[in-house]
């Protein structure tokens, strides 16, 4: 493929403007769909592990309640209370080696916060250890968090979401003038001294509407049993302890609650369920992907149609050129590279027009362009126009001279 | 001069078109030799064969018996890259329909024969230019086909033939298309060709035509009828006795 055929194609290609433009367009379709939705299949992911950030690394909740827990497999399972004494068995590192932290959770029953008269029910309040903050990878927009010191002392302190704030000072108001000021929570008044940073939804609820207060002061808020646990978060020691560390903490439960079977309490291992919805992503991807890339097919078929019409429509000059001493490979070349040039044409702009659509959002999705896609999606596209234009091409050279030239 | 090898030798050559009931012999043993430096006029009525015979003479169609011999090497033996190879450096082809590439200017139709021979650029650039000045169109050369007369298209097309230098220059019916002013030129134009050497056939069957060449050969139903010298091979065409070269 030298200059001369280049400037030859490029002449065909501008012979007939509106039928290349028409054949390029479905070549530009092709290649600007598969960018944009790979971009949005990439960007849907990119989403969920954002998610799998926000529920902190290596961790794993443990629950006695919820989801018909307790009557799985057509058994009543007995059911068990934990308590501190669990989460002291859970932190030790001879019965549970591959378990980092142990963070105890106490939920308050629909908690009305109240300050200068606005009031808020914000989706938990819970009651915890500090540790949560960095197991949780929860980051404070102003103030501080409370310190086990706090825990001991049951202090009277709360450190709030976003959401909460803003519900209570109304949706415009500065938050951070919330730091230091009394709210009243139930029955007692809590001094605000953090305010979460913005973590926003994790797709089933508002990660902002939440109050953490130290546990103990939790357990004054909402009396009651003062050793009852309602969930305890677990840090695994790395990333591929997780699965071990599920399984020790099922063993120390079953081992401090005899009689408990493996339905009594729920070990739920989030991360691996989210890793799962990342894999249904891809599988997403893959699968728009594919639709694209028929499209892109399809437009390839077209270029195929075209380079037909254009070898019938010109077979008296293939005869001309054969006449003054085209070869064979001349006459392949020529309309070879017409073709390649007619998908690079396309798929140069349907580059452009994938990297503009994929800078809105799409479906509530931000697309992320993967640069592979581009540069696979060009590619295709080139290799389509090679392999579709080869038929019409091989059939132009293949012409007789003679015949070529009596071709009217 | 001293005697040259033929430029074409052409011996017992027959082509027959279609299979078994319907079998049309196109030529029946046809023999012929030209001379190097001769101005031939193959006449004939339509249907005698004598389109079948410039292909043939052309490399563009091989004859079903017989040999072809040009300029010392037999066509029949040569493959299809060889014969592409004989149809640029050895004929030059003008046809009646002219023949030009559409949306080429002129300049580009010449230089194309040097393209596919893979002469740089800017050279066959300078031998078209050359080329379209012998053919008194020098200030034609970014015109397209459809903006040049009859006369001027088809002498574009003689440009072309003669561009690589060819052993010989092939017209099929030349004048077929053109007034009688345009005939006259491009008549001229061979005959002025062959006075520089080139060897001329031309397939016609205007007796206007004939008289311009050295030797007329007329076909009839495959065959020769007749070959008659009009002038020796060295010297001039007949019509151009009087006129200074």
């Amino acid at each position: 493929m030298n200059l001369e055929s280049v400037r030859i194609a490029l002449g065909g290609i501008r012979a007939n403007k509106l039928r290349s433009t028409l054949t390029m367009l479905g070549i530009l379709i092709g290649v600007g769909a598969v960018i944009v939705l790979v971009a949005v299949g990439s960007g849907s992911a990119a989403a969920s592990r954002q998610r799998l950030e926000a529920l902190g690394s290596n961790t794993l909740t443990v629950t006695t309640g919820g989801f018909g827990l307790g009557n799985r497999g057509g058994t009543q399972a007995r059911r068990i209370v934990i308590d501190d004494d669990d989460v002291s068995s859970l932190s030790d590192p001879t019965l549970a080696p591959s378990i980092a932290k142990v963070v105890p959770l106490v939920n308050g029953q629909s908690v009305t916060a109240s300050y200068n008269g606005a009031s808020a029910t914000p989706q938990q309040v819970q009651g915890t250890t500090p540790a949560l903050f960095e197991v949780r990878n929860l980051r404070l927009a102003g103030g501080a968090a409370f310190t086990d010191g706090d825990v001991e002392a049951r202090s009277k302190v709360a450190v709030i979401g976003l959401t909460v704030a803003k519900n209570l000072l109304g949706e415009t108001a500065d938050v951070s003038q919330l730091l230091g000021q009394t709210v009243r929570f139930a029955n007692s008044n809590l001094t605000v001294i953090g305010i979460l940073k913005a973590r926003g939804s994790n797709g089933i609820q508002d990660q902002d509407n939440v109050v953490f207060v130290p546990i103990t002061t939790m357990r004054d808020l909402v009396s009651g049993n003062s050793k009852r646990v309602d969930q305890v978060v677990i840090q695994a020691t790395g990333r591929a302890a997780t699965a071990t560390a599920q399984l020790e903490a099922t063993a120390v439960l079953q081992g401090n609650h005899p009689g408990s079977t493996s339905n009594s309490f729920l070990v739920l291992n989030q991360a691996s369920l989210l890793e799962t919805q990342d894999a249904n992503n891809q599988t997403f991807t893959v699968l728009l992907g594919a639709v694209a890339a028929i499209s892109l097919l399809v437009g390839g078929i077209g270029v195929m149609n075209i380079m037909l019409v254009t070898v019938t429509e010109r077979t008296r000059e293939i005869g001309i050129r054969k006449a003054i001493g085209a070869r064979r490979s001349d006459i392949l070349g020529q309309f070879l590279t017409e073709a390649v040039l007619l998908t690079m044409l396309g798929g140069l702009l349907g580059v452009g027009a994938g990297l503009l659509g994929s800078r809105f959002e799409i479906v509530g999705v931000r697309p992320v362009v993967e640069p592979f896609s581009v540069f696979l999606a060009f590619g295709v596209a080139v290799a389509v126009g090679l392999f579709f234009g080869i038929y019409p091409a091989n059939r132009a050279a293949q012409l007789r001279p003679i015949d070529a030239l009596r071709y009217e | 001069m001293p005697a040259a090898r033929p430029v074409i030798v052409v011996r017992d050559v027959t082509k027959v078109y279609g299979m078994g009931d319907v079998e049309v012999r196109a030529l029946d043993g046809v023999s012929l030799v030209i001379e190097r430096g001769d101005h031939v006029a193959i006449m004939g009525a339509s249907g005698s064969g004598k389109s079948t015979l410039m292909n043939i003479l052309g490399a563009l169609d091989a004859p079903t018996t017989g040999r072809y011999v040009l300029d010392g090497d037999d066509v029949g033996t040569l493959g299809d890259a060889a014969l592409a190879d004989i149809r640029n450096r050895r004929i030059g082809f003008v046809f009646q329909s002219f023949n030009l590439i559409p949306r080429t200017t002129a300049l580009a139709n010449v230089e194309l024969p040097l393209a596919y021979a893979g002469m740089k650029r800017a050279r066959r650039r300078e031998r078209a230019r050359t080329a379209l000045a012998a053919v008194g169109l020098a200030d034609r050369l970014d015109h397209l086909p459809n903006e040049l007369s009859g006369g001027q298209q088809q002498r574009v097309a003689i440009a072309r033939a003669i561009v690589t230098n060819p052993s010989m220059v092939l017209a099929d019916e030349p004048t077929g298309a053109l007034d009688s002013r345009s005939t006259a030129e491009v008549l001229t134009i061979f005959d002025r060709l062959n006075v520089q050497g080139r060897t001329i056939i031309v397939i016609t069957h205007e007796d206007e035509v004939a008289r311009h060449a050295k030797r007329v050969v007329r076909l009839c139903d495959g065959r020769i009828v007749s070959d008659e010298r009009q002038a020796p091979v060295e010297g001039r065409p007949p019509l151009l006795m009087e006129v200074p070269a």
